[in-house]
């Protein structure tokens, strides 16, 4: 059975490695407003995520800027999703799953054992492939993340409601039946009742992992638009499938690959001069 | 490989159909004849021909009925009584004057009949009041005279004729013993004047449910042995549910998977199918001789057994709830910052709820018709409702343990099955409807899930 002996345990060794200021507190997230573009906010530093022992993000080192749209493309199984995950530390909850490198947000690395996960995934709001509203009211979804962190003011959550609501295109859709089951909107909705609740935390980066692969083509238009809107007020990283939709609605644009980074840079240089023949081949539709 | 003949898979398929037809209506023939006899003889105890006697022990003893009606109806009975009771007084009084011979012939017999008529009709008036109860009324169900009246005018008596064969049993009217004697005629008087002696009425004594018993068993209703059922149900849920509940929680959410949860979890599934004997003895052991929780049989002590009992079953249909809530509630919940204890109590908790609470209820019935655990820990044949306070050092009855015990130990059961069958009918209605609560809510709260 050694061949079993606990993956995990040595992963997690390697953490903290790379000598980064670790120690101080997260800042306290700002309100949602403009955020200076072009800096760079999430840095990845030969950050690998490891299943097991096998990589599914092998040594990948990429800068998301404040303030843009990342679209993070490549084909299935070529670790996108993980690395997504990896930013919020979701990864956490699959069992096996362990990290090397340093993914550091502000200078600050995520996975040092001081770091506070709740604070993490206050600041860094998430929206996944399937719309995943609670079975509660629409009004309790959206409040739920207001109310976990310590918000029970009826007022003040109807007004965090209504805004999240408008802010996330749905609120005239639903405003009269905000007590009603969120479970019996349209998928579409639902998405964007779950950017809504994203948002009504205040986070300054929105994770988005095929938010609109569920959906009808009208629905994933409304989404694109959304994604258009929020553009600027939050840094926006987006894992899709769908090129044509990395190209519409990003600035910036990854390429992975079997779990490395392939080629990162501006979306309009990657879909017409790419530098890398394996991009040139996927964006080309000659694999995937 | 060749495929199998058209005819032998049809013929495959019909066997399929044929036998598990049979299986369901050899069920459902199980079922009508179990549930059968258990309706009809346990409605007995609600709905029966009540005589004057039962009003007049309600009125006495529950203060209950139209007092004055009651008792001029029971003027009216005591004189269609009255020439039975003269012409048994007029006979006594002639057996202790009259000669030897006389005595010799009718004494035993006449004591005898009078003992009997006395149990038909209760005590004469003017006469000491017996001690007992139940002699202190007459038959208070009219099917229960019409089988006392049958056992005074025919008597039984064994025919010896046949020397090579056992004494053969066979009725002979009674009245044959007192021929040309003054009681002759009390016999066609009882006969065609039982009614109005009597008095029977329908009766729809719905009490039965709430009312004390009196002279173990003979009057009144159940309600101690209700109570008790009720107090050990509550009682066993009180320890299991928030044990069971977290338990679960540990085993989906935090406990991993080890060797050893999962021998665990082997255990946990082993136990729900130990003999329930066992669980009795393990309170008595346990709980009473070790902890000593109480003196001797308690409540406390039969809940904390029944909670042991139910524990397996809670913990493994909760578990398996909330490993059923989609993964998805779970992350949204997570990649909002809500710390894990908090997901589990805002998010799978709830969604989890119908699973749990069907597993809660289940145990309640499975509690409630447990008689086992109960005969060492908790149960008694004859008892007073309790207070709740009185729960944590006092025994109860409980139904299943007193079915159980009218059946095997009670010294008049002839007379009081219809008490049996009624606590067989409540028992049976009380985890029917627990079942049925189940469902319904199980199918409430999904629909309020699904939105």
């Amino acid at each position: 059975m050694t061949g079993m002996s606990d993956p995990e345990e040595t992963v997690k060794k390697t953490q903290g490695t790379f000598d980064a200021p670790l120690a101080k507190p997260f800042p306290k997230a700002r309100s949602g407003g403009p955020q200076p573009g072009g800096a760079s906010l999430i840095r990845a530093n030969e950050f690998s995520v490891f299943y097991g022992s096998k990589a599914a993000v092998d040594r990948v080192t990429l800068d998301i800027q404040a303030g843009k749209v990342t679209a993070i493309i490549g084909p299935s199984g070529c670790g996108k999703s993980t690395y997504l995950r990896a930013i919020n530390r979701m990864n956490d909850l699959i069992p096996g799953c362990g990290t090397a490198g340093v993914m550091s947000l502000e200078d600050q690395n995520l996975y040092a054992p001081d770091v506070d996960v709740v604070a993490l995934r206050k600041m860094i709001g998430m929206v996944f492939q399937k719309p995943n509203p609670f079975p509660k009211s629409i009004f309790d979804n959206v409040a739920f993340g207001p109310r976990i962190h310590g918000l029970s003011e009826r007022g003040t959550l109807a007004e965090i409601v209504e805004r999240s609501l408008k802010r996330a295109a749905l609120f005239d859709e639903v405003k009269d039946r905000l007590d009603h089951n969120a479970l019996g909107l349209s998928g579409g909705q639902q998405q964007r009742l779950c950017i809504a609740r994203a948002i009504a935390v205040d986070p300054k980066i929105l994770l988005m992992d095929e938010p609109a692969s569920a959906l009808d083509p009208r629905s994933t238009t409304r989404i694109e638009d959304l994604i258009g809107e929020l553009r600027g007020d939050y840094t926006i990283v987006i894992v899709t499938h769908n090129m044509q939709q990395a190209a519409r609605v990003s600035d910036m644009t990854a390429f992975f690959y079997e779990g490395r980074l392939v080629e990162f840079g501006e979306t309009d240089q990657i879909f017409t001069k790419p530098r890398a023949k394996e991009t040139e081949d996927y964006i080309t539709g000659r694999f995937g | 490989m060749r495929g199998m003949e058209i005819g032998t898979r049809k013929l495959f398929n019909r066997s399929f159909t044929f036998v598990s037809i049979v299986s369901i209506v050899f069920m459902a023939l199980a079922l009508v004849v179990l549930l059968g006899p258990i309706f009809v003889k346990g409605s007995s105890a609600f709905v029966f021909r009540a005589t004057i006697e039962h009003r007049e022990l309600m009125l006495e003893r529950f203060d209950r009925g139209d007092r004055a009606a009651i008792e001029a109806e029971a003027a009216r009975a005591e004189a269609a009584r009255k020439p039975v009771f003269d012409a048994i007084r007029g006979f006594e009084a002639r057996l202790d004057t009259a000669d030897v011979d006389f005595r010799r012939r009718y004494r035993g017999d006449f004591n005898e009949l009078k003992d009997l008529a006395l149990q038909l009709l209760g005590p004469m008036p003017g006469e000491e009041e017996p001690v007992l109860l139940r002699r202190q009324y007459g038959q208070t169900r009219w099917d229960r005279a019409k089988i006392r009246l049958h056992g005074i005018l025919f008597a039984e008596e064994y025919d010896y004729s046949d020397p090579s064969k056992m004494g053969v049993k066979v009725l002979k009217p009674r009245v044959e013993r007192f021929r040309g004697t003054s009681l002759e005629p009390v016999f066609g008087e009882l006969e065609r004047g039982a009614e109005d002696m009597l008095r029977p009425r329908l009766a729809w004594y719905w009490r039965f449910l709430f009312d004390e018993s009196y002279d173990s068993h003979f009057f009144g209703g159940i309600w101690p042995e209700m109570l008790g059922t009720i107090y050990l149900v509550l009682g066993a849920m009180l320890f299991a549910v928030p044990l069971g509940i977290v338990t679960a929680i540990y085993l989906a959410e935090y406990a991993g998977e080890s060797h050893f949860v999962s021998m665990l979890r082997t255990c946990i599934s082993s136990l729900a199918g130990v003999p329930s004997i066992v669980f009795g003895l393990f309170g008595l052991a346990f709980f009473i001789n070790t902890l000593q929780v109480s003196q001797s049989k308690s409540v406390l002590a039969g809940a904390l057994t029944l909670a042991v009992l139910v524990l397996p079953t809670v913990i493994r249909a909760s578990e398996e709830a909330i490993k059923a809530v989609p993964l998805t509630y779970k992350e949204a919940s997570m990649s909002l910052g809500a710390s894990k204890w908090r997901t589990i109590l805002t998010v799978i908790l709830p969604a989890a709820l119908p699973g749990v609470l069907t597993s809660i209820i289940i145990s309640m019935g499975r509690a409630a018709g447990e008689t086992a655990p109960i005969i060492f820990t908790a149960a008694v044949s004859v008892g007073r409702p309790l207070a709740v306070w009185q729960t944590l050092s006092q025994p109860t009855p409980a139904l299943p343990w007193n079915i159980y015990n009218l059946a095997t130990e009670h010294q008049a059961i002839d007379e009081i099955r219809h008490v049996q069958y009624g606590m067989v009918l409540t028992l049976v209605a009380l985890v029917l409807i627990l079942n049925l609560t189940a469902i319904v809510m199980r199918a409430r709260i999904s629909k309020k899930l699904r939105g």
